[in-house]
């Protein structure tokens, strides 16, 4: 069972109490009857499906019960970290230099 | 029958006899043996028969990595478990214990003819032997695999058991309290950590228990293995024993089973048969230490053929000699040391047969001046012996050739092939292993989690190494903590370093082809299947276990994983590492689905949401269906009635003049603030803006890809407040979709959403008596048809309760809800209910609510719809607000697909002998007579009797179905093909009279 943080309640609580959400930074366009068939195709059903660090979203549905972001690997289920909803994506290469740091020091 | 007890010896309580039974024959054992010891103490070695060929075994052994030795033992009733290993059940007055895979006798089995049919039953032979012709497959190929699928027999009867689960919060847990275990522990405990400490075994010590000869710090073991543990007691680690940790988890989740009654003759009532633990660590601390390895030569699976660190925990641990003639045959030095033990204890060992040229000359003027003969440079190539063995063949090897035979007597022969360090739980954790060409077996490389690995887990040899790692492990993760520890010296005395060589299967001098020589005992793969396997094209380790079975028993090959590997590696002309290993997977051990489920079994297995009125339904006779997690009064028979005599009355006197339904487990959401109608208007497919203050509207929730997810009534309290009810079963689900929406698309609109679903006990009150009924107890609302028209909404109180009432009907009668705080709800009820009797008042149940709402075309979202269903699909377009600019499912309803001709629409259908009701979910065709398969065209989605219409009635989905009316469909049925006439899906009062009373 994975710990995640909640950026909100800033604290660290067990898998149990999150709802997985889907892709992470994927919006909802101003005026989707402008959109043509395949872009709002794309926005339906299109994910990156990434091996790796994946921009997700997570709800705190027994908690605070707020949708919140998170980036976490794919392959390692590791939680590189978690933000606000609406806060704009961390740099992915920060972010994995300084994982790499805590694992070398194991 | 010959005593192999050793008077004195090892640890079980010599003047405590119990008494138990094999196969229903007494055995006298002693308390703290295990089933194999004690059946061992009486001489006897067979124990069950092997899976594939029912070839006789007996333990090789003595702990959990058992593959031979499993039996069923019996409690009590209900209490029988099969595949127990006989290695690990401690036995008590009265326990029954029966051998396994056997037809009519252990001794006797006629299943044991596979064994002269091996030939067919090698790697592979799934695939081969059952591959035609097709027609034998049900009749002769299935019923054959069931009967011989499956170790043991599956418990029938209920299990009486409860099972207890916990979390654990630790900074350190150590898994293992061998010498290394135990030094971790202390060091981690005597940094002021708080330490768990867990062992599968049912006391702490692990080898030390089988080495009673060792001295650590002026000590014997024993003896310091008791003030170390009551030290640690004192330093407050938490002990636990007979404690298997399972699976190790991400961020240091390990799972633990701890078994609390298996060993009890009469436990305490209240004490759980086991308890899964979820224990959260800082740090842990892998102490699991190594497990031997057999020889794989052929009949190295005969009774009395076992491991040799097995025959000396016998006698150390169990004072039990596991023979009297002792052959042992071995590639490491560990073995010389348990054919020493057993020579003092009585036991005559033959011969030391080392596979090594020159083994460790101490150990030979050792065995020379105990008079043993030393046969180095030695294969074995065969034992004989039906049941039990009693002569084993050795041969002398010279310059890679083996010369003539010679045959030693002897009633057991301990192998010895190496150690293979115990890195299950390390392997869960998806830490990577490296290849010690030294040691010839994988060690632990890159670690994924804060985890240490102490002992012969990680390739150290001996108690002393095992301690003084042990104990740096401990300080390590102590130090990993912010805690600095302090760090003691370990002196041991008569240690037992070793070292040893690694083989694929012994050479022979004999046809290798027909050698049985096994590697995976429990699921009876030899040296042969393996190497067939990479004949037949097999590359991959994971294509090779596959095909053979190998080490995918209930073991997980333990003990067979890598001599498969080197056997595989050398037939694939590869080093071992480029070969790789299988994967480990959770559990360690096999583990109860008891303990796994805990407390949520029957009752608990899931929550039942009852609602305030659900007591008086059940006093009243209601029969209960669940829906979604809430029990709902399905209908309420009257003595004599069956279901269908029942729905009919309470539809007819609903009709007739009035029924009360309990409506509380509708979903319900209160949405608030400045922009509740703009947030409305994009949710919904409806218009909200004009929608007035005390009126209602029925919504229609789609996703944005165009397809229904919910409906229901909404009232507008006031211009900022509306009462969403949704779906029985949408409920949550409809709050987190309005909730994503807001949170994270509109977070600037001013809105609150609540569940409101609980807070109301809502009551639905139908039928032309509805408002005689409800209108005397109303205060403060003028009820008439002209003031609060259909698809009203006020709040009033009713019975002196404050309440929210909606005018609305889900039967197309005239209809109230009303809606109360749900602590009055039961006390409305009963008062609408006496007062009701004068209208003759029939509460029902949610089928007649179905029929009802079935005959005026109402649909149900998820009965009617399935997921692909639009608006236009389920003939709802009416309520899609064209007009405006977005709302959700808008863009997605113009998605070509969806605004396709020729789309499942929702009809009715009549069948047309106007009796047979069809069944929901059967499939529609246009022609019956196409061959088969058939072209679906739809299915249908709702079927009922109905009294009003005096005939079943039907709604379906059908391609096309709307320019389909007064067209004839089939419904193919195993009786025969229905014919049916579609129809438009309102059956009663189709003018809506009924509602404007
Ligand atoms: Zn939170």
């Amino acid at each position: 069972m994975l710990l995640i943080r909640c950026p909100y309640c800033e604290e660290t609580l067990p898998e149990m109490e999150f709802t997985y959400a889907g892709e992470a930074h994927i919006v909802r366009p101003e005026n989707p009857s402008d959109m043509s068939d395949e872009a709002w195709r794309d926005f339906l059903f299109i994910r990156s499906n990434v091996k790796g660090p994946h921009f997700e979203r997570w709800r705190h549905s027994h908690g605070c019960a707020r949708f919140f972001n998170a980036v976490r690997d794919t392959v390692s289920d590791r939680f590189l970290t978690t933000y606000k909803a609406g806060e704009p994506r961390p740099d992915l290469a920060s972010l994995l230099s300084a994982a790499g740091q805590s694992e070398s020091e194991k | 029958m010959t005593n192999f007890r050793v008077p004195g010896r090892g640890r079980v309580q010599h003047g405590k006899p119990v008494t138990f039974t094999f196969d229903s024959k007494t055995f006298r054992g002693l308390e703290g043996d295990t089933v194999a010891s004690a059946l061992l103490a009486n001489g006897v070695h067979l124990m069950g028969r092997s899976f594939k060929y029912h070839r006789p075994r007996g333990p090789v052994s003595a702990g959990s990595e058992e593959p031979n030795a499993l039996v069923g033992t019996r409690r009590g009733k209900g209490q029988f478990e099969p595949n127990t290993r006989a290695t690990v059940q401690e036995i008590w007055n009265g326990l029954q214990v029966n051998s396994q895979n056997k037809y009519p006798s252990l001794k006797f089995d006629i299943g044991a003819v596979n064994d002269r049919a091996y030939m067919l039953f090698s790697a592979g032979f799934y695939y081969k032997t059952f591959m035609w012709p097709k027609s034998f497959w049900d009749k002769v190929y299935e019923p054959f695999i069931r009967s011989a699928a499956g170790l043991g027999v599956s418990p029938s009867e209920p299990d009486p058991d409860h099972y207890a689960s916990r979390y654990l919060h630790t900074d350190v847990l150590v898994v293992g309290a061998g010498p290394a275990g135990l030094a971790a522990a202390r060091s981690a405990a005597s940094a002021g950590l708080r330490v768990t400490l867990v062992d599968e075994n049912a006391e702490a010590g692990g080898t030390l228990l089988s080495e009673p000869q060792v001295e650590i710090n002026g000590q014997p073991a024993w003896t310091w293995l008791a003030s170390e543990l009551a030290e640690l007691e004192k330093l407050g680690v938490r002990i636990m024993t007979r404690t298997t940790a399972i699976g190790y988890y991400h961020q240091n989740m390990v799972g633990l089973c701890q078994k609390l009654t298996d060993h009890l003759k009469t436990p305490d009532a209240a004490t759980p048969r086991e308890r899964l633990w979820r224990v959260r660590a800082g740090q842990v601390i892998l102490a699991q230490g190594a497990l031997e390895k057999p020889l794989v030569f052929d009949g190295n699976d005969r009774p009395g053929v076992m491991l040799a660190g097995a025959a000396q925990t016998y006698l150390n641990r169990y004072g039990v000699r596991v023979g009297s003639r002792a052959v042992v045959a071995t590639s490491h030095d560990s073995a010389w040391y348990a054919a020493f033990d057993l020579a003092e204890a009585g036991t005559f060992v033959e011969a030391i047969v080392d596979t090594r040229q020159e083994p460790r000359s101490d150990l030979v003027t050792e065995a020379k001046r105990r008079g043993i003969t030393v046969l180095a440079g030695y294969t074995v190539t065969g034992t004989s012996g039906r049941l039990r063995v009693s002569s084993v063949r050795v041969n002398k090897v010279q310059n890679g050739k083996v010369l003539e035979a010679e045959t030693l007597t002897c009633d057991c022969l301990l192998m010895c092939g190496g150690w293979t360090p115990s890195l299950h739980l390390f392997s869960h954790t998806k830490g990577s292993l490296q290849w010690d060409p030294e040691a010839q077996t994988f060690l632990p490389d890159r670690k994924t989690e804060d985890c240490q690995i102490a002992g012969a887990g990680r390739g150290l040899w001996g108690i002393e190494a095992a301690l003084t790692d042990g104990r740096d492990m401990g300080a390590a993760c102590a130090k990993a903590l912010g805690k600095s520890p302090a760090v003691a010296s370990v002196s041991v005395g008569n240690d037992r370093p070793g070292t040893g060589v690694s083989h694929t299967e012994l050479p022979t001098d004999l046809n290798p082809g027909k050698a049985r020589a096994f590697v995976d005992y429990q699921n009876d793969v030899t040296a042969k299947d393996l190497r067939l396997a990479v004949r037949e094209g097999m590359r991959s380790i994971e294509h090779v276990k596959r095909y053979t079975t190998n080490g995918m028993a209930t073991d997980q090959g333990k003990m067979s994983n890598i001599n498969g590997l080197n056997i595989a590696a050398d037939a694939l002309g590869k080093p071992q590492p480029q070969v790789g290993l299988t994967t480990f997977r959770p559990p360690y051990t096999p583990t109860t689905f008891g303990a796994l489920a805990g407390y949520h079994r029957g009752d608990h297995f899931e929550v039942t949401r009852k609602t305030p009125i659900d007591g008086w339904a059940e006093a009243h006779g209601a029969v209960f269906e669940p829906v979604s997690q809430w029990r709902r009064a399905w209908y309420f028979p009257k003595p004599g009635e069956d279901m269908e005599e029942a729905v009919s009355r309470e539809c007819r006197a609903t009709r007739a003049s009035l029924g009360i339904f309990d409506a509380s487990t509708l979903g319900k959401i209160e949405v608030v603030g400045p922009d509740a109608v703009e947030f409305m208007n994009r949710m919904y497919t409806n218009p909200w803006t004009k929608l007035a203050p005390g009126r209602t509207r029925y919504g229609l929730l789609l996703g944005d890809d165009g397809f229904i997810r919910d409906d229901g009534v909404i009232g507008r309290l006031t211009n900022d407040r509306f009462h969403i009810t949704t779906t029985t079963g949408g409920a949550a689900r409809v709050l987190n979709m309005m909730e994503d929406y807001l949170q994270t698309e509109w977070p600037d609109l001013k809105v609150w959403l609540t569940s409101t679903t609980e807070q109301w006990s809502t009551i639905a009150l139908n039928g032309p008596n509805a408002r005689n009924l409800l209108e005397p107890f109303v205060e403060g609302l003028d009820l008439s048809d002209e003031a609060f028209p259909h698809m009203s909404i006020a709040e009033c109180t009713v019975a002196g309760f404050p309440s929210r009432l909606f005018r609305v009907s889900f039967t197309g009668e005239l209809g109230f809800e009303v809606n109360v705080p749900a602590r009055y709800g039961r006390a409305l009820w009963e008062k609408l209910f006496e007062a009701g009797q004068k209208y003759d008042i029939c509460p029902y149940g949610t089928e007649t609510m179905h029929v009802l709402r079935a005959e005026k075309g109402y649909i149900i979202v998820g009965q009617d719809t399935d997921g692909t269903v639009t608006p236009y699909d389920a003939g709802q377009g009416w309520a899609v607000g064209k007009t405006k600019p977005d709302f959700v499912g808008k863009r997605g309803l113009a998605r070509p697909d969806l605004a396709a001709e020729g789309r499942k629409q929702l009809v009715g259908l009549l069948t047309k002998d106007g009796k047979t009701k069809l069944e929901e979910g059967a499939q529609i065709v246009f022609d019956p007579n196409q061959p088969i398969p058939m072209k679906m065209v739809g299915h249908v989605t709702s079927s009922y009797h109905s009294v009003a219409a005096g005939r079943p009635i039907a709604m379906a989905l059908v391609e096309g179905g709307y320019s389909r009316m007064g067209e004839t469909v089939y419904i193919p049925m195993p009786f025969g093909t229905v014919e049916a006439t579609i129809t438009g899906t309102v059956f009663y009062d189709p003018e809506g009279e009924r509602l404007k009373l």
